[in-house]
């Protein structure tokens, strides 16, 4: 509860980001709450199974950055609905018209993945064997059999990269950035699970940036034997067996190339989350052409929206792996801090 | 005699990995491991002493065992000198020249 003189802030969004911010905030002595509008927090890691580059568990992780919330008010289930500022301070109003003022806002509002309906092509909610990334995590975590019933011997498994990223076609230039260890990490789970299924990820670039990745990346290749081909996919169809049927060219080869899956594996990219425009309408937050949050100066303020008082936390302002969404929640904290502090 | 209307059906460009033979590709990746970890970056082609004056590939050749296509490789492979220099440049220390030695006996042995 908040003390005489003690400022608050409130965290919209209670993903790893907003936990982690609001965990900092309250360590430094803020009154702080998040709002969330799930039932939980913990955001998209929480649908996640283990996570690259060193397999922790998804679920392990967010109670860790749970552990660090005591102090910290939680509301789930609800949003911010209208903000009105006065005398330096905010007050907003919740979607059930309670009321919460704050001195300070952190907005970590997170990414949706990409709808695969959108390209169809690809046939997501046409064919039973085409499912995500994020539809695959969900698979691992529940120990759910991945092949189940139908056809015997060794199965074979297309992960297809990039898809809703870096594809005009569907309005998303970008990448999409952890889609590439993401799919590296998944085809050697598939290999570890079933050491006899024949894996292929099919990539445009493998873009394996960080100090660890590329180590997966050889793993994949040398120890669990998944295949890398150099190509994106343009259709997939079902055969009479009800198998996939997917082609692409071999680029390094210079010569199309069609195999027959029993599961194709859709990479799906990070879009900025449902309801961020209207929050960036609410808090004047400047949004680019890809719908995520603009910050004022992405190389030196990187968290800092514009609007006095209202900063910006992980995925809000474009696709990160965990670790990066981390630094940049506590470096939203450490902003909103300096700006409290020169507030009288 | 027949008649000929001057059709023709033209071989498939496609790689089947339906049908695509793999003895090659499992022969290696048994007896030359490292030959897993190459990431077609093209430096062994590069510096080859031997692709100067030929068509020789070695990239694309170990690209070809593994999607299958194995067909008209033994004159290929035969173009190549063992001098070792692109074992020398292989940014994923795949032994390029054990590589080679191991499609000659592949060959002998699946021929
Ligand atoms: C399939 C998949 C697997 C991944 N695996 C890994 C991995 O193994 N390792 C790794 O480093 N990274 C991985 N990532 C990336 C990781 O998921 C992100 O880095 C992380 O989720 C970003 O956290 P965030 O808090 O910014 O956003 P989110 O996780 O999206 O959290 C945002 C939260 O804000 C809430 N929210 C949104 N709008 C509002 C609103 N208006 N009001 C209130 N609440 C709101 C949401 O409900 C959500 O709880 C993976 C991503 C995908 C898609
Ligand atoms: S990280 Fe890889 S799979 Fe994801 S969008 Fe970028 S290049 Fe494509
Ligand atoms: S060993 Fe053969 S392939 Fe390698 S550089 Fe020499 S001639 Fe070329
Ligand atoms: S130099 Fe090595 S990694 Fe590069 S193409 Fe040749 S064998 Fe492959």
């Amino acid at each position: 509860m908040a003390t005489d003189g003690q400022k608050k802030v409130v965290v919209i969004g209670g993903g790893i980001a907003g936990m982690e911010a609001a965990a900092q905030l309250a360590r430094m002595g803020y009154d702080t709450t998040i709002v969330e509008k799930q039932a939980r927090t913990g955001g998209n890691v929480a649908n996640w199974d283990h996570l690259f580059p060193e397999g922790r568990l998804a679920g392990e992780v967010v109670q860790q950055l749970y552990q660090k919330l005591s102090p910290v008010r939680i509301i789930t289930g609800s949003s911010v609905k209208k903000a009105d500022m006065l005398e330096g301070q905010y007050i907003l109003t919740l979607a059930d018209g309670s009321v919460l003022t704050t001195d300070a806002l952190v907005v970590s509002t997170g990414f949706r993945t990409f709808d695969a309906h959108r390209k169809e092509e690809y046939g997501y909610g046409i064919y039973d064997r085409v499912i995500t990334s994020a539809d695959l995590e969900g698979m691992l975590n529940e120990h759910q059999p991945l092949f189940p019933g139908r056809h015997k011997g060794p199965r074979r498994v297309a992960f297809i990269h990039c898809v809703g990223s870096r594809d005009e076609k569907v309005g998303n230039r970008y990448c999409s950035k952890a889609c590439c260890a993401m799919a590296v990490k998944q085809a050697s789970k598939v290999k570890e699970l079933y050491p006899d299924a024949e894996v292929y990820c099919f990539y445009m670039d493998l873009r394996m940036f960080d100090r660890r990745y590329e180590q997966m990346y050889l793993d994949a290749q040398a120890k669990s034997g998944v295949n890398f081909i150099r190509g994106r996919l343009s259709e997939a169809s079902e055969d009479l067996q009800g198998r996939l049927v997917i082609k692409a060219e071999d680029t390094l080869m210079s010569k199309p190339l069609k195999m027959t899956v029993d599961m194709l594996v859709l990479m799906v990219g990070m879009e900025p989350a449902s309801g961020a425009r209207s929050v960036a309408e609410m808090l004047k937050i400047p949004v680019g052409h890809d719908g995520f949050f603009n910050a004022t100066n992405e190389l030196l303020e990187a968290n800092c929206s514009g609007t006095p008082g209202v900063f910006l936390a992980g995925t809000c302002t474009g696709p990160k792996t965990i670790p990066e969404t981390i630094a940049d929640a506590r470096a939203a904290a450490t902003a909103a801090d300096a700006y409290l502090r020169k507030k009288s | 005699m027949a008649v000929q209307f001057g059709y023709s059906i033209n071989k498939s460009n496609t790689i089947d990995m339906d049908t695509a033979p793999r003895a090659m590709e499992s022969y290696l990746l048994l007896h030359e491991p490292s030959f897993a970890r190459c990431i077609g970056c093209g430096c062994c082609t590069a510096t080859c002493s031997s692709g100067v004056f030929t068509q020789l590939n070695l990239r694309q050749i170990q690209l070809r065992i593994r999607r299958g296509e194995t067909q008209g490789l033994l004159p290929e492979i035969q173009k190549c000198m063992l001098c070792g220099k692109c074992q020398m440049v292989c940014p994923r220390g795949v032994s390029t020249r054990n590589v080679v030695l191991s499609i000659q006996r592949a060959l002998q042995l699946l021929s």
